[in-house]
């Protein structure tokens, strides 16, 4: 049934279809809907501890409302006790600081293969607090999570320094070392796949972290912590805390022994942390923020592949990625048939119970998320969008939306500039390629974009004029440990992934050596 | 024919001859065996195999898997070694097997991190290169270190996507046979790799005039190299790539730690009886410790215990064969003659098999053939120099440049030699310290390129520039 549905396209087709062909001997083992949770406290030196203050916050099941269970609250006295361990580990002669940098990217490939060995655990874990469908959790979050890990395992012993013939007798080389303690920030909408993206990097290249975790979705980083010490990290290589961002996060970014934060999240708490981070010790900054993404269809695109592509590119997980292409742009000769057949795909879309095989959408993470939604939505309405299917709230328990689409959108509207993350689709109307561009540029955001068409002058044209970090041709939402991804302007500074992904976990030390006499 | 130490166990000893019988017929046979493998290794590589559309991370994936089995056969493999090779149990499964699995590690990482560029040329073009693989490689392998040999020739080939045809040497086929077991095992496509073990003479040149072949990458000696590279440029210019002899020397300094010098250049000349292309044969030592230092270097050679490699408690096992016995005692009997003084050994050890005692001569003067030619055995020169600027011209003073190294605790000298002696690896202060992520080749006719590290994958790309005209060119 499973593979009726992929086979059609209808789930996610491009990130489905490699993994899926992988997949297609092993059928995805069913899921346990009610997981034991293991892990609830905060992990410093490879310990578990309850919160200094001893109090706790619950997580929440978005398709239910109900309480999975209690989480030890880390606040800045935990966060100070992790940075202490972090350091510690951290120390000149230490055995994270004296180990071979291949045995580093060994301990990565073992975490690697515990998380493939605890996969189908994980997956119910990740649906369970976060309301992905399982079937997602398992192809293509848990998938892109051990491609990642075994990724950057194979950089730790090869990102070199350089030799460099400068003026006069001298040797001199520069050493890329770690930059030490590495406070790192992530989000709800995919929780596994960003600890992956963070603690890559960092680990391979003989950084220590302390990490703060979402409230919303705390519980898979926190089975990940038992792995990691499983695996053979040192201790206080790697601490995590969950917590809330006002307290937690905030003593991260202003905590003057941390030497570099990595966050990703919304654009207004990146305003915060580079804020706190200049104001406190000058830590070193990368974020990855929101967008309003444009997708733009030309006319000569295949008509059924864009369609398809720009349904996947809004609503895969529930519309809450970063990189959501919220902005169709649809050339006006093939607008109409563009958005009649967006709409009858967006009705047949399945919402429901995350753990069905059948469902394709399950439920926004939390109540907030659910109310702002439903607030643009009204907005929308109000400013003068038509809307042609959704609108409303898809069940009367736990935070479903109606797939959502709005036509004859205007690019003054709040929903064509406003991030709404949400499974709300807007299309807009253009004539010609140089006005697309314009408009398409005219964001404060710039995270990615892309280009519907079959002509090749097009597609150079139009990549190269979108002020976005990631431009996909003929495709949506492709993404692969070995690519670097990240933000133009307000969508974030930094690339994470790819070699790219390495920069930002390097400080590059210059050695230069007096000698008697140099030769070329 | 084949021909090592006679392995102590009969059923083994049994096994070998049947299996040395059939290995025989396919020797003779090599050439054609050849044009198939190549077929093969042709069809595997065409646009849209399996190998050529597979992710390039898959590849990595693949020689992971590949380690994985390694390490899981890793007993059997570093007996092979030992009864085929004549090496020490403990050292083949120690450090062969152990530099076997982290290369095949270390390259799987590289598979999807060889990036080509993005150009910004003069003009209204959109331009970038592809780091292409090379094609069907030929891959030549010796008989010092069968396996590791083996794993740095296919484990960089592979990670860039090249198909190879392997030729093992005559004297130590067993180990790259078993691989190719375990390379099926492991999911490699049939035609990645193929694996034929024939006579130099015969297999070698079959491989280096082969008109439909790529590349070649041979490692042996450079009488050999230089007839391999001769028959890439009269056929079709396939790449060449060589890592041959040489006669390292070993720079020790008044100033060095003594006790670690001494062992150093011990293991340095010995390690593996003394048949390592980077043996440091030509030992300087500065003349106020020289004397000490000779004193040392005799009690040290003297500890070593001779007999069968399979056995615990033996520090040097057999030479590879005939060939390389005589070879041996005939430098020997030359340095003597030579009027190089004999310190210890200088003969056969034993009534069985090709065992040479550990050799020690002093005051052995530039121009001897001890001095000049590679031994490849158990036999050390030690030389005495004055001064810094006569030792670097002395060392330099050889068509070879393979390794080198320096003993001394003054930061000056030690970057002085590091610049100034022509060999493709210098070590300051240890000797033979190698490692998957170091460039590895040497200078002059010691070799060309480079295998190991980022360099090494140099050797297995091609680059292909693509240029796009476009409307209009930004920056």
């Amino acid at each position: 049934m499973l593979r009726a549905v992929v086979r059609g396209s209808r789930l996610c087709p491009a990130l489905l279809r490699a993994p899926f062909s992988a997949a297609a001997a092993s059928p995805i083992p069913a899921p346990n809907p009610r997981p034991d949770i293991a892990y609830n406290k905060i992990f410093i030196n490879n310990e578990w501890h309850d919160a200094v203050s001893k109090k706790t916050f619950p997580t929440i099941n978005p398709s239910t409302g109900e309480v999975i269970c209690q989480v030890a609250e880390g606040d800045k006295a935990d966060v100070d006790k992790a940075v202490k361990a972090a350091k510690a580990a951290f120390q000149l002669g230490s055995p994270w600081r004296r180990m071979d940098a291949s045995h580093r990217g060994k301990l990565l490939n073992r975490l690697a293969d515990l998380i493939e060995r605890d996969r189908a655990y994980l997956a119910a874990l990740e649906t369970l607090d976060n309301g992905k469908p399982y079937a997602i959790s398992y192809l293509v979050d848990l998938d892109m999570v051990v491609k990642c890990l075994r990724y950057f395992a194979g950089w730790s012993d090869k990102f070199h320094g350089k030799t460099i013939p400068m003026d006069g007798d001298f040797f001199c080389y520069t050493r890329h070392e770690p930059v030490g303690v590495c406070g790192q920030i992530i989000p709800w909408n995919f929780p596994l796949l960003m600890q992956a993206w963070k603690l890559g990097p960092a680990l391979a290249t003989g950084n220590v972290v302390v990490m703060k975790v979402a409230e919303q979705t705390p519980l898979s980083a926190l089975y990940v912590a038992s792995l990691i010490k499983e695996a053979g990290f040192p201790p206080g290589v790697v601490n995590i805390i969950p917590g809330y961002g006002p307290t937690a996060g905030a003593a991260i970014s202003s905590h003057m022994d941390i030497d570099k934060v990595a966050f990703t999240g919304s654009t207004e708490v990146g305003h915060l942390i580079q804020k706190a981070a200049a104001e406190s010790n000058l830590k070193r900054v990368t974020l990855e923020l929101g967008g309003k993404s444009p997708n733009i269809i030309m006319s000569d695109a295949d008509m059924d592949w864009a369609v398809d592509q720009a349904h996947f590119a809004l609503f895969f997980n529930q519309g809450q990625c970063c990189c959501a292409g919220s902005r169709t742009y649809v050339q006006e000769d093939i607008y109409n048939e563009f958005v009649e057949r967006s709409v009858e795909k967006a009705k047949a879309r399945v919402v429901g119970n995350p753990f069905d095989f059948k469902t394709e959408q399950g439920p926004q993470v939390d109540e907030d998320q659910f109310k702002k939604i439903l607030g643009y939505i009204s907005t929308g309405q109000r400013e003068g969008a038509k809307l042609l299917c959704g609108g409303s709230a898809a069940a009367d328990r736990g935070y479903f939306i109606q797939p959502t689409v709005f036509g004859d959108v205007q690019d003054n509207m709040t929903i064509a500039r406003e991030e709404i993350f949400g499974p709300v689709m807007q299309i807009l109307k253009f004539k010609t390629i140089e006005e697309v561009i314009e408009r398409a540029n005219d964001s404060k955001y710039g995270l990615a974009a892309a280009v519907f068409t079959k002509d090749l002058d097009k597609a150079n044209f139009v990549s190269q004029s979108l002020r976005t970090g990631t431009v996909w041709i003929n495709c949506y939402n492709v993404f692969g440990a070995q690519a670097p991804f990240g933000g133009y302007k307000a969508s974030g500074k930094g690339r994470e992934l790819g070699e790219y992904g390495l920069e930002a976990y390097m400080e590059v030390k210059n050695v230069t050596i007096k000698i008697p006499q140099k030769n070329s | 024919s084949k021909s090592c130490a006679t392995p102590k166990i009969p059923q083994m000893q049994n096994i070998l001859e049947s299996f040395k019988d059939r290995l025989l017929k396919i020797y003779h046979s090599s050439q054609f065996i050849y044009l198939v493998a190549v077929k093969a290794a042709r069809k595997a590589f065409e646009l849209g195999s399996t190998w050529r559309t597979m992710d390039a991370s898959e590849r990595g994936r693949l020689l992971n898997k590949l380690a994985d089995l390694v390490e899981r056969d890793r007993l059997i493999l570093a007996t092979m070694e030992t009864i085929d090779g004549g090496k020490l149990f403990s050292t083949a499964y120690l450090m062969d097997l152990g530099a076997c699995i982290k290369t095949l590690r270390y390259c799987a990482g590289w598979a999807d991190k060889i990036q080509g560029r993005t150009v910004p040329m003069d003009g209204n073009f959109f331009t970038f290169t592809r780091h292409e693989p090379i094609g069907v490689c030929g891959q030549i392998i010796p008989w010092n270190f069968p396996l590791v040999m083996f794993i740095w020739k296919i484990a960089p080939a592979l990670c860039c996507g090249n198909t190879v045809v392997v030729k093992p040497a005559e004297q130590t086929p067993l180990s790259a046979l078993y691989m190719g077991s375990l390379i099926k095992e492991a999911g490699f496509p049939p035609g990645v790799v193929n694996i034929v073990p024939g006579f130099g003479p015969t297999a070698g040149a079959a491989i280096s005039h082969h008109m439909d072949i790529d590349k070649i990458a041979f490692t042996g000696s450079t009488e050999v190299g230089k007839l391999i590279k001769e028959a890439a440029g009269k056929t079709n210019l396939k790449r060449v790539t060589l890592e041959l002899g040489g006669k390292s020397p070993n720079i020790i300094f008044a100033d060095a730690d003594l006790d670690a010098a001494v062992e150093f250049a011990h293991i340095g000349l010995f390690y593996h009886q003394g048949q390592c292309c980077i043996a440091g044969s030509r030992i300087f030592v500065e003349e106020p410790i020289y004397d000490e230092f000779v004193r040392r270097s005799i009690e040290r050679a003297k500890k070593n215990t001779l007999g069968d490699p399979l056995k615990p408690g033996v520090q040097q096992g057999p030479q590879i064969d005939k060939e390389q016995y005589n070879k041996i005692l005939d430098l020997i009997e030359s340095g003597k003659k030579e009027g190089a003084k004999l310190e210890c050994g200088g003969g056969p050890w034993g009534d069985k098999g090709y065992f040479i005692q550990p050799t020690v001569f002093s005051n052995v003067t530039d121009d001897m053939r001890i001095a000049k030619e590679e031994i490849f055995g158990p036999v050390q020169q030690i030389m005495k120099f004055k001064t810094v600027d006569e030792v670097i011209k002395r060392a330099n003073n050889t068509t070879y440049g393979l390794a080198a190294a320096v003993f001394t605790k003054d930061i000056d000298k030690a970057l002085t030699f590091a610049a100034a002696l022509q060999a493709g690896t210098v070590w300051v202060n240890c000797y033979s310290a190698l490692s998957a992520q170091c460039p590895f080749g040497g200078f002059k006719m010691s070799g060309n390129g480079r295998e190991m590290g980022e360099y090494g994958l140099h050797e297995y790309t091609e680059v292909k520039t693509v240029t796009i005209k476009i409307p209009q060119k930004n920056s």
